[in-house]
């Protein structure tokens, strides 16, 4: 066994138990952290088919900020473990059927196609992978990646037009207003006279 | 740069692999142990240069062996007492987490330190991505703060991580637009080219934060804030929340927290100057350098301008820290969202229009 193999079994490894254990434990948080775990490993084996770009842009996206605001709100949730298994046996027949449906599609897309490729290539050392990855997006699927980012956009405005209330009476700063404020317009200078000591 | 040593361990008839491991781990234990030195004594210049500017005088008793030497003992006697203390761990805090945090944070800011070029050749993991991949790491050291925070089962703990958390995702976008720029600048990610991209015969003049000077601000400022440091260090402004995310550490965890600290503060320093300030290259244009021994030595490229430049912003740390007030947390996040991105944002256009002119 090469050390690459060695590398690959060890990291799928603790990927498929961190994945395992993501659904496993009580704890959301520690769940959120096998999460993590979970994307870590599997930028190690992006890293081991020479997809470095990709690789760190998992770890730089997924790990550095989803996750961070994932665990951010999950830290302030209060879950009740005992009610959330309530319903278990009710929705267990549902799951199963979105599970079959998932993996089918999964092992169906993997089974026919094999990615479309018969061998991965190996490239040489002066192949840049980011170089490559920049010209498609650019190129062949700029109008899916230009829509994609508006898609993005509508969601941000979605999800701050969401949670933005303004109520009547509320009272902010007005930041404007605070910076051009000068030292007249606060501050007063009194001279006082001085007491003589008693 | 380890040729030699490579070759001298081959020359014994060791097996290849153990050899590349050797040299690797050799080359880790270079750049860790002045690493870690520079870590401790820089926590002596910040007590001395904040003293110093408070008119005091700062640590000036523990010497060696009798001798008070301006209190360059300070440091080793801090480590060895905090490595001696217990470390307590709080009721209900989720023991594995709260032991896990300190390391969470303390990997990612020695782990990044692979890709930092100390000179042309003097670099342990030349890889394309290498800005990518400093990204990417300190991104994980948030999770240390977070984590120590909720495993604390203490409230002024998680108050002091939800805010970090906040801050530093907050700063990394307008850290990150800022490094587009450089990377526009330079055409390429990896450290050593942007480096050599700044090369050329105006010396000072060609480096990057000439055309990208606002970009450098925000950087720098950013970098602040992501170490979370004065004045953006509302993560554990004491006056509110005692000491933040980690009240409930104490010894060598507490340690652990504060090299991680130190070593992202010089890391934020270095990239600094790697990216804006051309790195080793020499300030004085070659036409200037004199063909003498010594004194070409000096002034030309070689890493004393990296660590000098270094330097100067780690200085520029303790100098934000003796002047300004602490933020308020709410103008942090206006600073962070609605200052510095659009102003990143305005910029990068305006390079995208240098490059087009041809002045990059």
């Amino acid at each position: 066994m090469s050390f690459e193999q060695i590398l690959f079994y060890l990291f799928s490894t603790i990927l498929v138990l961190g994945a395992t254990a993501v659904v496993t434990v009580r704890n959301p948080v520690h769940a959120a952290m096998f999460l993590v775990l979970c994307f870590v490993t599997t930028s190690a084996l992006w890293l081991l088919l020479e997809a470095e770009f990709l690789a760190i842009t998992l770890v730089l996206v997924y790990v550095g900020a989803v996750m961070v605001l994932f665990l951010f709100v999950v830290m302030m949730l209060d879950i009740n473990i005992a009610r959330m298994r309530d319903g278990f046996a009710r929705y267990l027949p549902v799951g199963i059927v979105v599970a079959g449906v998932a993996i089918g599609t999964i092992v169906m897309a993997i089974w026919q196609t094999n990615f479309g490729h018969s061998d991965p290539v190996a490239r040489g050392a002066d192949y840049s992978n980011t170089r490559e990855l920049g010209e498609q997006l650019y190129t062949t699927y700029v109008y899916p990646f230009e829509l994609a980012s508006v898609v993005l956009l509508v969601a941000i405005v979605a999800a701050i037009a969401l949670t933005l209330r303004s109520r009547a009476g509320t009272r902010y700063q007005k930041i404007e207003e605070q910076v051009v404020v000068k030292k007249a317009d606060r501050l007063r200078i009194v001279q006082v006279e001085a007491e003589e000591r008693k | 740069m380890f040729e030699i040593v490579e070759n001298f361990l081959l020359g014994f008839g060791l097996w290849p692999w153990l050899v590349t491991l050797l040299t690797t781990l050799l080359g880790i234990v270079v750049i860790m142990v002045p690493l870690l030195l520079s870590v401790a004594y820089f926590t002596y210049a910040e007590r001395k240069v904040i003293g110093y500017m408070q008119i005091r005088i700062g640590p000036n008793r523990v010497g060696f062996f009798g001798h008070q030497l301006w209190g360059l003992g300070q440091p080793i006697a801090d480590a060895v007492k905090l490595m001696f203390k217990e470390i307590i761990i709080p009721n209900g805090s989720d023991k594995f987490l709260f032991l896990i945090a300190p390391i969470l944070s303390m990997a990612p800011a020695l782990a990044a330190w692979a890709v930092v070029p100390f000179g042309s050749e003097m670099v342990l993991a030349d890889i394309d991505a290498s800005l990518l991949y400093v990204l990417a790491i300190t991104s994980i050291g948030v999770y240390g703060v977070i984590i120590a925070g909720w495993a604390s089962n203490s409230k002024y703990a998680f108050l002091g991580a939800m805010r970090s958390a906040a801050q530093i995702v907050s700063y990394e976008i307008a850290m990150g637009f800022a490094l587009v720029g450089v990377l526009m600048a330079a055409g390429s990610i990896n450290l050593g080219d942007i480096v050599r991209g700044q090369g050329g015969e105006y010396g000072i003049l060609n480096w990057y934060f000439i055309p990208l000077f606002p970009l450098f601000v925000i950087y720098f400022i950013s970098g602040v804030a992501e170490t979370n440091r004065a004045p953006f260090d509302v993560a554990e402004g004491e006056s509110e929340i005692v000491a933040g995310f980690h009240v409930e550490y104490s010894g060598m965890t507490f340690a652990v927290f504060f090299l991680a600290e130190y070593a992202n503060m010089i890391l934020v320093s270095m990239l600094a100057a790697l990216m804006f300030l051309g790195g080793w290259l020499s300030p004085i244009p070659a036409d200037f350098i004199p063909d003498a021994v010594v004194i070409s030595q000096l002034m030309g490229d070689g890493i004393h301008w990296l660590l000098a430049k270094t330097a100067i912003f780690m200085f520029f740390y303790l100098w934000f820290r003796a002047t300004f007030p602490r933020y308020r947390y709410d103008q942090i996040m206006r600073l962070g969202w609605k200052v510095f991105i659009p102003l990143t944002i305005i910029w990068l256009l305006v390079v995208g229009a240098m490059i087009m002119a041809g002045w990059l």
